[in-house]
This record gives structure tokens, C-alpha cells and sequence, in this order.
């Protein structure tokens, strides 16, 4: 409609130079340069220190946690979402505002926090390891911690990319799919999830991306152990402590093409599921 | 985009017909599972706190200078770039929303960039650039300013990883409003701040605030980019999260959870902030809708 008109060459409308110099000049100072500087940095090592660097056996160790942890805890994330988007979009009970003000919790709380706080309650004296630890369930200091903290981080994009699409859902198909004799549970598998499909998928995207970089949290849950519990960018921090600024940013350069592809994804998933609904 | 998905949540609810014992689990399952990983959190921090009592929380809070310190710096930086990036916000919003131009769709995504870096890998672009042994390390020293383990790089920092909120809530909101009312008023002969601060900016207050709101609680938790630039000097540089681990990692539990209190108090205000937006919001849209809806 009005886009027409922008598309004038005489746009009435003031701003643009002040504007578009005001943003490319802010993007050039806080991204472009330091990303330019990123890649320039990761350029003046050679294809055998490169390798030597994103190649370690620790290095390999640190990105098989960080993509593999982050990998499950979307999956799980994307399980309880589903779970209690429908809860929350299809069920009247007590407390069911609060579950939905609280959901959103991991956005606004500092990772800090959620790390200090699951690092404390999952040991053995902890108020849920107490019941946990003797389970077998370590969930301090171990790789299962990082899943875990990683789960809490994620719930909130499979919740909120869910919620609104169940919530627009047509009673019609499943009233109709009722009437034809589904059950309740063939309903859901073949009515329902096929529907949500776009929105699981995004939802698990920006779960993983969110895990991929993760940092804050997972250094007070994982007791960061080389090999073991070490994530890729406590390796950073770690190289950077040791001064290797070149090693250090050549292994920041591979986290960054990873979260990078995940972004392309997300943002692909995002226009295909929209051409989908129009 | 939250406030549109928000407000379409509650027209669409549909009656239950799981029977009853199935819809029993399933709301039993949602609870057990935002109790274990929201409630049971968000109780403890608040329980390990103050076991102790108020006042002993108060002295570990206040008594301590290099905390007072971290609470003092986070609550200067954190204001310092809600304000940069809500006048970029503003910028890149009017000039992706308002005009068609080459390297359009290209703002936009590098307008998304921040979310896909990783806090560390952020900070640690910062100090290749300002870092002593960085590009402009030497040049730096010369005229004696300090960017990296000092202030300028803390707020630098932080700014990059809060650089898309506010634009992020306002590219869909100028987008959908199109561009009618602002040609109007100019075209009635009103100068361009006169538009700016009576047509545009009533229109947009409600998401600019929003992406306020956000911008806002994620600068003051900001964690591993400030982390690489502050260099972790007590008193000095250290923001509140990063106080909260180094209190952590002096065994000081008590000291630790009274700061991670204080900012969880603020993250429950931005979600508290955020749902009264929320509800003000819709409520408005209602009345403007019911007195079209009386109007002949």
C-alpha cells in the first residue's frame, strides 16, 4: 500500500540521509570493523596453525559439547514446549496465568544468576539433588548440567513460537477429523503437528542457536574440564587468558560460521513457513 | 511481534475435549515441569539470599564497596545503552521502514547479526580491535585512552549484544503502520521534528518501549562479552553478573546469592513491566476499536 509510494523517486519524507548514515556508521563501528577485524585476525594464521588450532583434540572435544548439548536441549526444549504451550493454550487450571507470566523468566534473568542457581541445586546436598544424586542423576558439574541449564535457557522460544499457532488453530479440522473417527491421539499426530511443524522447527533453531552460544550459565554448571565439560567458548575465554590471541580467534571464527549457518536457517524456516500460511 | 502474538492468544481458545484424566496429566506434567525448572529456581535465589535475614543481605550487599562498585557500574552502563541503541533503533527502523533503497535487505540482516555471535566471541572482536597487542592497541596507548579492561569497552560490549532489540521490535510495527500519517503531516506543512514527536513517535511508543524494556534487562545481565573486555578488576570493572561470579568463585555463597537477588528482583520487574505493556496495549486497541464500532 504505502510501500508503493515509497517507491517513488521523490519520497516527501525527511530522514533518509540522517538516517541511513546514522545506521550504517553505528553498524560499521560495532559490527562490520570488529567482525573484519575477526576474520583479518583468523587470515594471518596459516592453513597448518589454523588447523592446528580449530583442530586439537580439545578444541574437537569443546565443539562436540557445545553443538551436541545444545543439540538435545532444543530437543528437549521443543517436547516440553510443545507440552506446555498446549496446556497453557487449551486448558483452564489454577496457576495457569502465572505459568504463563513466569515462562519468559530465562529471557530477562541474567545467565549469571541461572548458572549460580542450577550449579547449587543439583549437588548432593542440593535441594534437588538431594533426591536426584542418589538416582544417578548428576545434574552439577557434568555434561548433564550443561543440558540442563541449556533446557531452561531454551523453553521460552519453543513455548512462544509454539503458543500462537496452536492458539489460531481451526476447531473445524478437528471437529471434522473427530467426526471422520480419528481418536483424540490421531487427531494430534496427523491434524495438529503437522500444522505446528514450522513453528517446532523454528522454535528448535533458536533454541540450539541460543545454546551454541551459550557462556555465562555454563560456566558455573560445568565445572569446565578440558575434554570433559569444557564448552567452545570457555575454550576462548581460556586461550585469551593465555594470551593466544590467534588461536583463540580462529576458534571463535568456526563457533561464529556455525551460529552463523543456524541464523540462516532460522530466518529460511521463518519466510518458507510464511509462504506456507499466505 | 509479541504484542500481535500476544493479543490473538486469548480469542482463539477452544474448549477441551481430552477426557478429563489425560487433560489431568498433561496439566500435571506442565506444572512439574515449570516448577522444576522456573519456580523451584527463582524461590531459591530468594531463600539462599536472605537465610541469613534482610539485614545481613543489606551488609553483604552495601558494606562490601567493590559489590556497591559493580551495582553502581551496571546501572550507569546498562541506561547508557538502552539510550545509544534506542536512537539507532530509531534510526534504522525510519530508514528501513520508510524508504526503499539498495542494500535494504542487507541492513536488515546484518540488523540480526548480534543475536548469532556469541557473547564471548563479542567481546573478544573488541579486543582484537582496542586490546593492547589490537589493531588499534599501540595508537591507543599513545593518546592514553583505555578502551579494553576499563569502561568504553564494557559499554561497547554490551551495546553490540543489545544492538537489535529495540530496532527488531520496531522494523514490523512502522512497517504495518505504513508511512499515510507521516506524509500527511508533512504535507500540512509540519517540520520534520514536528511529525517525529506527533505522529510518529505516539504511534510507536508502545513497541519502542517494549524493545526498551528488553534492551534494557539483557544489558544488565550481560555476562560473557563483558567478561572478555572487563578483565575482571574488583571494583573497578566488574558489572554485578560478573561480580556474582567472582564471589562465587571466592566461596562467598552468601555475598554471591544476595547480588544474584538483586538482579533477579530486576529481571521479575521487566517481566512485570512487560505484562502491564501487554495488557495496556490490548486495552487500548479495545476502546479504539469499540468507539469505531459505536461510531454510524
Amino acid at each position: 500500500m504505502s510501500l508503493k509510494k515509497n517507491g517513488r523517486s521523490s519520497n516527501p519524507l525527511p530522514g533518509f540521509a540522517a538516517g541511513l548514515s546514522i545506521t550504517s556508521l553505528y553498524l560499521a563501528v560495532l559490527l562490520i570493523i570488529p567482525l573484519g577485524a575477526c576474520v583479518f585476525k583468523t587470515c594471518s594464521l596459516d592453513a597448518s596453525q589454523f588447523v592446528a588450532a580449530v583442530w586439537s583434540p580439545r578444541a574437537r572435544a569443546a565443539y562436540f559439547l557445545t553443538f551436541g548439548a545444545s543439540a538435545i536441549a532444543a530437543v528437549l526444549d521443543v517436547v516440553l514446549g510443545v507440552l506446555l504451550a498446549w496446556v497453557l493454550v487449551r486448558y483452564e487450571f489454577p496457576g495457569r496465568r502465572l505459568m504463563d507470566a513466569v515462562i519468559d523468566l530465562p529471557f530477562a534473568l541474567p545467565t549469571a544468576v541461572a548458572g549460580l542457581i542450577y550449579s547449587s541445586l543439583y549437588v548432593k546436598n542440593g535441594w534437588l539433588g538431594q533426591f536426584l544424586v542418589p538416582l544417578g542423576f548428576e545434574g552439577a558439574y557434568t555434561r548433564t548440567a550443561v543440558v540442563l541449564v541449556l533446557v531452561f535457557l531454551g523453553l521460552p522460544f519453543v513455548v512462544r513460537t509454539v503458543q500462537p499457532l496452536l492458539s489460531c488453530l481451526e476447531a473445524e479440522m478437528e471437529e471434522a477429523a473427530a467426526s471422520l473417527g480419528a481418536t483424540r491421539w490421531q487427531t494430534f499426530r496427523r491434524v495438529i503437528l503437522p500444522t505446528l511443524y514450522p513453528a517446532l522447527s523454528t522454535g528448535f533453531a533458536l533454541a540450539f542457536a541460543r545454546g551454541l552460544g551459550e557462556y555465562g550459565s555454563v560456566v558455573f554448571v560445568s565445572g569446565n574440564m578440558p575434554f570433559r565439560t569444557e564448552i567452545a567458548p570457555v575454550l576462548i575465554v581460556q586461550k585469551l587468558e593465555e594470551f593466544a590471541y590467534a588461536e583463540a580467534t580462529a576458534i571463535a571464527t568456526v563457533l561464529l560460521a556455525g551460529s552463523m549457518l543456524t541464523l540462516g536457517l532460522v530466518s529460511w524456516l521463518d519466510s518458507r513457513s510464511r509462504t506456507h500460511a499466505s | 511481534m509479541h504484542l500481535s502474538s500476544r493479543q490473538t492468544k486469548r480469542a482463539g481458545r477452544m474448549v477441551a475435549n481430552e477426557p478429563l484424566w489425560l487433560r489431568m496429566i498433561l496439566i500435571s506434567l506442565a506444572c512439574l515441569t515449570a516448577t522444576v525448572l522456573i519456580i523451584v529456581p527463582l524461590v531459591y535465589v530468594f531463600v539462599q539470599a536472605f537465610a541469613d535475614g534482610p539485614s545481613a543481605w543489606w551488609s553483604q550487599l552495601f558494606d562490601d564497596p567493590d559489590t556497591r562498585h559493580a551495582v553502581f557500574l551496571t546501572l550507569t552502563i546498562a541506561p547508557l545503552t538502552v539510550v545509544l541503541n534506542t536512537v539507532f533503533g530509531l534510526a534504522a527502523a525510519w530508514t528501513i521502514t520508510k524508504f526503499r533503497f539498495p542494500g535494504r535487505t542487507l541492513l536488515m540482516t546484518l540488523l540480526d547479526m548480534p543475536f548469532a555471535v556469541s557473547p564471548v566471541v563479542a567481546g573478544l572482536m573488541f579486543v582484537l580491535l582496542f586490546g593492547m597487542q589490537g589493531y588499534f592497541g599501540p595508537a591507543l596507548r599513545e593518546w592514553n585512552i583505555r578502551i579494553i579492561f576499563a569502561w568504553p569497552g564494557l559499554v561497547l560490549a554490551t551495546t553490540f549484544v543489545t544492538l537489535p532489540f529495540v530496532a527488531r521490535e520496531l522494523i514490523p510495527l512502522m512497517q504495518a503502520l505504513g508511512s499515510d500519517e507521516e506524509l500527511a503531516a508533512i504535507s500540512l506543512g509540519a517540520s520534520p521534528w514536528q511529525m517525529f514527536w506527533r505522529v510518529t513517535l505516539p504511534n510507536i511508543k508502545w513497541g519502542l518501549l517494549f524493545g526498551i524494556i528488553q534492551c534494557h534487562a539483557r544489558a544488565i545481565g550481560e555476562f560473557g562479552a563483558v567478561k572478555v573486555v572487563s578483565g575482571g578488576i574488583s571494583g573497578e570493572t566488574d558489572t554485578m553478573p560478573l561480580r556474582v561470579e567472582k564471589l562465587f568463585q571466592e566461596y562467598n555463597n552468601p555475598g554471591s546469592f544476595a547480588v544474584a537477588s538483586v538482579l533477579t528482583l530486576i529481571a521479575l520487574a521487566t517481566l512485570g513491566a512487560r505484562i502491564l505493556l501487554e495488557r495496556w496495549a490490548e486495552y487500548q486497541i479495545q476502546s479504539m476499536t469499540s468507539e469505531q464500532e459505536t461510531k454510524p
